[in-house]
């Protein structure tokens, strides 16, 4: 814990009637992408303006190495953030709107034509920014996130508008950017979009974290040892029951097995010389064991309107 | 709480000036980098030096004119010096008594309609004035002591056009006659009253320096320019006035001393070449006195209605199109980051908000500042040039006046930036903010000088922050001048640096709420 960058304790904070956190809790480490998972209304975005101090909590904190927001002395030389892509002015040019905020912080331009080559915006860099497609603008983000060259990077959906080459691009950027032992953590209401991305993932629901783990872990709990029969033989539901089995039918030539493992369950239907086309040990994917921990919150969803805030 | 916004220089140790130097660096680069925001502010220079050097005003002053020739007083101040003089000379100390037994006159009937021929009617105005009038010669704007009787203010003793000192109120009629004494002892003359010939009272001593040995003294009437604002209820029509005159009935005449000339002349001091006879005026001897006619007045010199000509003021008309022009710029500097989330930004990079808030105002501040210096420093050069060469009288101003007019300018757009992007701060949205600070700040100046009645345009420039317009008042008001002294002729109700502190309070407390909000308010 004590190598961590961000430190968010028990935040809470109601918009109106509506609670946006309710006891919102998690740290984000160096050395890894940390990926903040849940359906749109979990807390993420109010999470990520309570860290940057934009909006104020009504209860609890949040801590860039150990110092709120408000008080780090050049803010983009220890966080880099990126919100909202298209927050720019839009007749600004995308090296003018990096050049105020270099200045901001008492950086100089060539710091900026660093992070314009860095993000690929070399060509486009004298153009305005108004007329960037959102893939640009979220290239742009991600510059402007990087001017301070800051230890944290905080990433708020960055994969949204990228086309299949830009989002390539940003996985294996986001990866190297951990691997230089920066701590980074990115949003996304699609597991899928994490899948190769993320190390670690805080997944939320209802404004506070429902699981916060590795993902390997993740995976692990989430397939929970179930093992799918493919047979025709009526006998194979009878044998492995009798194996210590719990054994479902899930169609008419396929079982679903859990308590006995793939190894066990060919062994005893080797055993009774009950024949069968395929024996297969069930790999969850992240994308299932996300759906099972965000099932309340989906419910949540469908019963209520959407919470964008 | 909001104190240390603008405080922070004092305050602040030296790492946090630098980080407040980067913080208006990165404002200032903001601004730059919007070629729109630039375009406006050049357009709003543009437009007050278009306004200022191509006046559509026209007179009659050609160049050389004699009609447009105002005379200078001893203190070197223009001055109307215009009267009928019934004189004599007077060699060294002496004195003239005489009685005033009535001051009739005429003035103009009112116009009400648009075609009725304006006539006269019998009347006198409240500065009507005849009396005794002592002058260091009959050239116009020479140096004079008088003491006189008033259409509605009573005995005067006036001196050298700007000073006037009061005496025994109440009009003169036969049955209420009123005495009146010049003496004059060196370079002193001293002005006395008496209802009955016998009892004096000494109203007032005037030291003329360099008066010489032989004065011209005697009796004169005159009678200023009918003022006053037409129209009723829903605002001005305009101003209505014209010339009239008065007619005194003196006599008692005594003199002391030497006076070496044998009769009385008459002679019209000051008048237009080409005056009739009512503005001329004249005297006639009676069997134990005179009557003296005169019209005009002696009396600092004013513009507007009452006066002639115009003053650097009107030159810089085009002020408020370029206000407005700031103030749309000002507002959308603050709004067009709230419109599209970039305050969010701004905020992670800066985020100390009251000092985001200072820093936004003080790069509009000075580019504002900047801007109007620019422009009307040039329109105070040229306008006035233009203006004489098409025959528009314009009241010289002194340099520190024009310094004083131009400083006034530049800070009234800065203060009036920072006035109108506190407002974007507050209300955060763009149309929303613009019609608040057009409506706060540009529309009681249009309201007061184009639209509404004399007493209502006055409050509104004293209480509005268009008061500060009042930076650019180059004519004086004076008690004894009867003029329509409306904002509409370049009269403001308050002191130049007055109304400025009156936009400037508005300015600190629109920026005040704004980082109290800021501050309190999710980003």
């Amino acid at each position: 814990m004590s190598d961590a960058t961000i430190v968010v304790t028990n935040l809470r904070k109601r918009f109106g009637s509506t609670v946006a956190l309710d006891g919102m809790s998690f740290a984000v480490h160096p050395w890894q992408v940390t990926g903040f998972v849940g359906p749109n209304g979990a807390g993420k975005s109010t999470t990520m303006r309570v860290i940057l101090g934009l909006d104020a909590a009504d209860a609890g904190h949040a801590l860039i190495g150990g110092q709120p927001y408000r008080r780090l002395p050049r803010p983009l030389c220890h966080v880099g953030s990126l919100l909202d892509a298209g927050a720019l002015q839009p007749s600004r040019t995308a090296r003018n709107h990096l050049r105020w905020l270099a200045r901001s912080q008492g950086l100089s331009d060539r710091r900026v034509d660093a992070v314009i080559e860095q993000a690929g915006l070399a060509a486009v860099g004298r153009r305005r920014a108004g007329g960037f497609s959102l893939g640009m603008r979220q290239r742009l983000g991600i510059a402007a996130a990087l001017l301070g060259d800051p230890p944290t990077l905080m990433l708020d959906e960055p994969f949204n508008g990228m086309d299949p080459g830009g989002f390539i691009w940003m996985r294996g950027f986001l990866r190297s950017l951990a691997a230089q032992g920066r701590a980074v953590l990115v949003s996304s209401h699609l597991m899928s979009e994490l899948q190769d991305t993320a190390d670690h993932l805080v997944v939320a629901g209802h404004g506070r974290v429902i699981a916060d783990a590795s993902v390997a872990r993740l995976l692990a709990t989430a397939s929970g040892g179930r093992v799918t029969v493919r047979t025709a033989a009526a006998s194979a539901e009878l044998v492995l029951a009798d194996a210590g089995g719990t054994v479902t039918r899930t169609g008419p030539d396929t079982l679903t097995i859990t308590g006995l493992t793939a190894e066990v369950i060919i062994a005893v239907l080797n055993r009774h010389q009950v024949t069968f086309s395929e024996v297969a040990a069930h790999r969850a994917t992240l994308e299932e064991a996300y759906l099972e921990l965000t099932r309340d919150a989906v419910e949540f969803r469908a019963a209520a309107p959407e919470l964008t805030r | 709480m909001t104190g240390t916004v603008l405080n922070v220089d004092r305050t602040a140790t030296t790492a946090e000036r630098q980080r407040f130097a980067h913080l208006l660096r990165a404002e200032s680069t903001k601004f730059r980098t919007v070629r729109g925001w630039v375009l406006a502010v050049l357009a709003a220079a543009a437009a007050i030096v278009a306004f200022g050097v191509g006046p559509s005003m026209h007179g009659t002053c050609g160049s050389g004119s004699a009609a447009c020739a105002v005379p200078v007083g001893p203190g070197g101040q223009e001055v109307t010096d215009s009267f009928y003089f019934v004189h004599q000379s007077l060699a060294g100390d002496g004195s003239i008594t005489v009685r005033v037994t009535s001051l009739t006159g005429l003035i103009p009937t009112d116009a009400t309609g648009r075609d009725a021929a304006i006539g006269t009617r019998p009347g006198v105005v409240p500065w009507a004035k005849a009396g005794l009038i002592i002058k260091a010669s009959t050239r116009p704007g020479a140096a004079y002591a008088a003491v006189m009787v008033t259409g509605g203010h009573g005995v005067r003793m006036q001196y050298n056009y700007t000073h006037d000192v009061a005496g025994r109120s109440g009009p003169v009629s036969p049955t209420s006659p009123r005495w009146l004494r010049l003496t004059r002892v060196g370079n002193a003359v001293t002005g006395a009253e008496s209802a009955d010939g016998s009892h004096w009272t000494t109203v007032g001593t005037a030291h003329l320096s360099g008066l010489p040995a032989t004065v011209d003294a005697g009796l004169f009437a005159t009678s200023p320019q009918y003022a006053a604002t037409a129209g009723g209820v829903l605002g001005t029509a305009g101003v209505e006035g014209g010339p009239t005159q008065d007619t005194a009935a003196f006599d008692s005449l005594g003199r002391h001393g030497t006076w070496p000339d044998q009769s009385w002349s008459g002679t019209a001091i000051g008048g237009p070449d080409n005056a009739d006879a009512q503005q001329q005026g004249g005297f006639e001897q009676t069997t134990d006195g005179f009557t003296v006619t005169g019209s005009g007045d002696i009396a600092p010199s004013v513009s507007g209605v009452s006066g002639i000509g115009t003053t650097i003021t009107q030159t810089l008309v085009g002020t408020f199109v370029g206000l407005t022009v700031v103030v749309v710029v000002a507002v959308m500097f603050i709004t067009a980051e709230y419109r599209r989330d970039l305050i969010r930004i701004t905020l992670t990079a800066m985020p100390h908000r009251g000092r985001v808030l200072a820093a936004k105002a003080i790069v509009l501040g000075a580019v504002a500042f900047l801007t109007a210096l620019v422009a009307a420093t040039v329109v105070v050069a040229v306008g006035q040039r233009v203006l004489r060469d098409n025959g528009v009288y314009v009241h010289p101003a002194t340099i520190g006046t024009e310094i004083r007019v131009i400083a006034g300018t530049a800070a009234l757009l800065a203060g009036t930036a920072v006035l109108a992007m506190a407002i974007g701060a507050v209300v955060r949205r763009s149309v929303v903010a613009v019609a608040s600070a057009i409506v706060v700040i540009v529309l009681p100046y249009l309201l007061a000088i184009a639209f509404l009645p004399a007493g209502a345009a006055q409050w509104l420039l004293r209480v509005t922050p268009a008061a500060a317009f009042a930076v650019q008042q180059t004519a004086v008001q004076y008690a004894q001048v009867d003029n329509v002294y409306t904002p509409a002729n370049g009269f403001f109700p308050l002191s130049p640096w007055a109304g400025f502190a009156v936009l400037a309070a508005w300015a600190a407390f629109a920026l005040a709420l704004a980082a109290f909000l800021i501050r309190r308010r999710d980003a």
